[in-house]
């Protein structure tokens, strides 16, 4: 699939022309407490030295948490903003897609504010495409209303893949991605693997026969006691 | 020298003290604590055995060096070359310009005046050279002028610790008889010579002697005051609001700047009311700038903080912080650099937000997880990098661990259910415990270790759990169950 392009782009490719314009896209976490969604936006960062800007409002830093430096796989520099008013979030997210330094802008916004409407999201459009930066906003507890946002997931965990060395442990972190509203790909559902130690994503194909699919190792219960 | 604000009185024996090499040692003392015979370079110990009220501060000895390196600057109001002679002196060369302070006694008094304004006692004295100024100054008679051909004859009682020798030759001197200045004078030179020839200039007494006599040459090599960069805008009558003053004021600052090839880290910018008060505001970089457009965006929501009152008529923006920059252009095409780009960003946060919200996290040396990152300035130089823990972390934490209503609780492992924030758990795997002890050198006595678990609930989240204490520990009841992060 050309349009979901989960390849990483690589060291110096910055300012050649890509497939897919750099642009705002929103995720929706399917629950407050599930982190998927920042593990997807870190996974899809590209392997450069440039630091991220990450900007956090008050009430999405104390109902999420914040961002465990030593849970990174791949440490890079983080350039953490902790505001307290969703404006104030989105008026640091577009003055950061100013800098075309940056590698990404990553906003986390608690709800639906009055103030992030259909023009404060194409306003961050417009300027993470003129600048050609990639713009994630977070949207945790919040419904998909009205927005200009050229990409909208809905990002899950599911169970994980089996761990080899431990049958009662859990492995590889898999995720449901769902596009469910895009200008530059088609939409659809998928399930995909992380890599962590190699950083990568693997998307897993839906396979007819049961048998065959690839298994999540919830099989067993956990034996208590 | 003491300020004379917040000296306390006269009669209560203090020591400025220092840290030694078996403890405190006095720095100095004042008067009345000189006259108990409690002397510099003594240990703060004795001295309490031979003075029991003896009241001890420490002395701020960076501190006091650097006001003495402002009063330099200040002591230009007499004549252009003054310098900072050790820590408690300065030597100020007033060839020429005696006469237009009335002559040189008018001017010591005039000094004396000035500085005891200032709350400073002082002791003066002009002489032809350095040394034998320094030697009348500490061990002359009061405000002692002294004329060219005069030198021998006013140095002659003073004692040869007026030479500004070590300890160690004063001893030696003190040894052969040799008490006074006069008497050093009288020994012949080629004895001196021979005696002192590999000495360096601190312990060569022959040397000093001949820099107070004016036959070796010890120029005063005077300090520039730094360039102040501060333009200002008069206006007809009072008004309120600065915002129309302030670009051109930007500009006409980053004009001086730039000609200079200075830049500056902080603005300081002050309006003078007509009722007399000021207000002001102050802005800060993390890289030295001299762009206008930048400078001036700082302001944008800073302006409002000035109380203008009933108006002013006088604003002035002052550059601080200034340090050399050199324009480097990095290539032909007009790509703005990299580096200069980010650290515009950050001013522009910083500025509106504070110093507080924008920072970076770092990785920090310690096993327990809120301890181990750190935060640093934005856009400070990283500390050396720490490796970080090779065990599983997740990727969000939570400031505050939220503790868990456990269902069942299992005696080894994680409990098979718990109910965080109003919803059940199941726990379908986990992995772990991983045990981390508290930190005894920092952790308070009785602060129980931490058993750490990765869950999976039955919809695939996974979370970071964790039992605190065990079942008889004896630092508290049953153990209670934390949430503390999740996984990806």
């Amino acid at each position: 699939m050309q349009s979901l392009s989960l390849q990483k782009y690589k060291l110096g490719q910055r300012h050649q022309r890509s497939p897919i314009k750099r642009t705002l896209s929103e995720i929706f976490p399917e629950t407050v407490t599930d982190a998927a969604a920042i593990g997807y936006i870190l996974a899809r960062l590209p392997r450069t030295n440039a630091p991220v800007l990450w900007v956090q409002d008050r009430l999405s830093c104390r109902e999420t948490g914040r961002l465990c430096l030593a849970g990174l796989g791949v440490q890079r520099p983080i350039i953490a903003v902790n505001l307290s008013r969703p404006v104030d979030v989105l008026w640091a997210l577009e003055d950061g897609l100013r800098c075309r330094t940056l590698v990404a802008v990553i906003g986390e916004i608690w709800g639906d504010p009055a103030a992030l409407d259909f023009t404060a999201t194409k306003r961050l459009a417009i300027r993470a495409e003129a600048a050609d930066v990639p713009c994630w906003l977070v949207r945790h507890a919040a419904t998909p209303n009205l927005s200009a946002a050229r990409n909208r997931w809905r990002i899950g965990s599911v169970p994980s893949t089996a761990n080899a060395h431990d049958a009662h442990a859990p492995g590889e972190s898999r995720w449901s991605l769902d596009l469910f509203r895009s200008r530059q790909a088609k939409p659809g559902k998928w399930t995909v693997t992380y890599d962590r130690t190699a950083d990568r994503l693997d998307r897993i194909t839906p396979l007819r026969d049961g048998a065959m699919a690839a298994r999540d190792g919830t099989t067993g219960q956990r034996a208590t006691g | 020298m003491e300020r004379r604000g917040n000296a306390p009185q006269d009669d209560i024996p203090l020591v400025l003290a220092s840290e030694g090499h078996h403890g405190p040692v006095i720095h100095a003392s004042n008067r009345i604590a000189r006259g108990m015979g409690i002397l510099p370079g003594s240990r703060v110990v004795d001295m309490r055995a031979i003075c029991p009220e003896l009241q001890v501060e420490y002395a701020d000895q960076a501190g006091d060096r650097a006001a003495l390196d402002r009063l330099v600057l200040w002591a230009r109001r007499w004549c252009p070359w003054t310098v900072r002679d050790g820590d408690n002196g300065m030597i100020l060369d007033t060839s020429g310009s005696d006469h237009l302070l009335g002559g040189e006694a008018a001017m010591l008094i005039e000094m004396e005046t000035q500085l005891s304004l200032l709350g400073l006692t002082s002791q003066l004295a002009v002489a032809p050279t350095w040394g034998s100024a320094w030697a009348l100054a500490r061990f002359g008679p009061v405000r002692s002028i002294c004329m060219a051909d005069e030198i021998p004859h006013k140095l002659g009682p003073l004692p040869v610790a007026g030479l500004r020798l070590d300890g160690e030759t004063l001893l030696l001197l003190q040894r052969l008889g040799l008490k006074t200045i006069g008497a050093l004078m009288d020994v012949p030179r080629l004895s001196l010579t021979r005696r002192f020839v590999k000495a360096a200039l601190a312990s060569n007494p022959l040397m000093r002697l001949d820099q107070a006599f004016g036959r070796l040459a010890e120029p005063v090599a005077s300090v520039d005051a730094k360039p102040r960069f501060v333009v200002q805008s008069r206006l007809a009558e009072p008004i309120f609001d600065p915002t129309p003053y302030l670009p051109q004021l930007c500009e006409d600052l980053c004009d001086a700047l730039q000609h200079a090839s200075m830049g500056c880290r902080r603005l300081h910018l002050t309006v003078y009311r007509t009722d007399g008060d000021v207000s002001f505001v102050d802005v800060a970089m993390s890289a030295s700038s001299q762009d206008p457009i930048h400078l001036h965006s700082l302001f944008r929501d800073k302006v409002e903080r000035i109380n203008p009152g009933f108006g002013f008529d006088l604003i002035t923006l002052a550059a601080g912080g200034v340090e050399p920059m050199h324009v480097v252009q990095k290539g032909l095409d007009g790509d703005v650099e990299d580096g200069l780009d980010l650290s515009l960003l950050v001013d522009r946060l910083t500025a509106k937000f504070g110093t507080q919200a924008v920072s970076r996290p770092t990785l920090r040396a310690s096993h327990v997880p809120e301890r181990a990152e750190g935060r640093v300035a934005a856009l400070s130089t990283p500390p050396p990098p720490v490796e970080a823990v090779s065990q599983n972390r997740p990727i969000r934490l939570l400031d505050v661990p939220e503790e868990v209503r456990v269902l069942y609780a299992v005696p080894e492992g994680p409990p098979a259910q718990f109910v965080w924030r109003k919803q059940t758990h199941r726990v379908t795997r986990y992995a772990g415990p991983e045990r981390i002890a508290p930190e005894w050198w920092k952790d308070r006595p009785g602060t129980r270790l931490r058993d750490y678990f990765k869950v999976e609930d039955q919809t695939g989240r996974r979370i970071w759990l964790y039992r605190e204490g065990l079942h008889d520990d004896g630092r508290g009841g049953d153990p209670r169950w934390f949430v503390h992060g999740m996984f990806a």
